[in-house]
């Protein structure tokens, strides 16, 4: 079982980058790494972990769902 | 309690209204507080024509009912509904309706005050403003004063 990994809004532009799976990863910072080719993270970006806030030094494991975007602008 | 997420405008009254009638505690409650964001026609001095809501779908849903779950902890509620545009937005349309139904104001008027600060930080939506001079992402939240 993978890892799926998305992105949104203007972080997805910036990295120009699509969602995808990886096969594992130890922490959601190494998810980030594996994914952007090891990219320059902005001190902003927000990680969640299967809908959750986390951070990235969490742990994540096969079969989850982790998100990477920028500060949220609803309402 | 009811989330919704809409492409489409919305009457945000007759949403209320719709509500109301279709509420089990109809003739409990004593405060309907409701809080309406619209878009504007503009943002940091500049001219904004349309506006383009983005979300993370899954999330989104899961936020908007923990929100509620955690208002009812707080607060002696009858009833919640949210509904919060995505999509592509006019001026003067609305993005987000949120109201709360209660026995007596303070309950409902404090809840609705939270819930639009705490939707405001922690729901994944993200706002793009379409100007004269293109497309721009919205960086971070006005501070509401």
């Amino acid at each position: 079982m993978s890892i799926q990994v998305k992105f949104f809004a203007s972080l997805k532009e910036r990295l120009n980058i699509d969602d995808h799976d990886i096969d594992s990863a130890a922490t959601a910072g190494e998810v980030w790494d594996i994914t952007t080719n090891n990219a320059e993270r902005p001190d902003n970006v927000l990680v969640a972990i299967n809908l959750e806030y986390a951070q990235f030094d969490s742990a994540v494991k096969a079969g989850d769902e982790v998100a990477f975007f920028p500060p949220v602008t609803g309402g | 309690m009811a989330t919704h997420i809409l492409k489409q405008p919305f009457d945000p009254w007759q949403a209320i209204v719709n509500h109301q009638q279709n509420t089990s505690s109809q003739k409990q409650f004593g405060a309907t507080a409701s809080f309406i964001g619209t878009m504007r026609d503009f943002n940091d001095n500049a001219e904004v024509s349309a506006m383009t809501l983005e979300h993370y779908p899954a999330m989104t849903q899961h936020y908007l009912e923990k929100l509620i779950d955690e208002a009812n902890t707080k607060w002696d509620l009858l009833d919640v509904l949210i509904i919060h545009r995505v999509g592509e937005i006019k001026p003067s349309e609305p993005i987000m309706l949120i109201a709360c139904w209660s026995a007596h104001r303070r309950a409902s008027l404090d809840a609705c005050s939270w819930l639009i600060e705490e939707l405001k930080h922690r729901a994944p939506f993200w706002k793009k403003e379409t100007r004269a001079d293109g497309e721009h992402w919205v960086e971070k939240n006005t501070d509401g004063l």
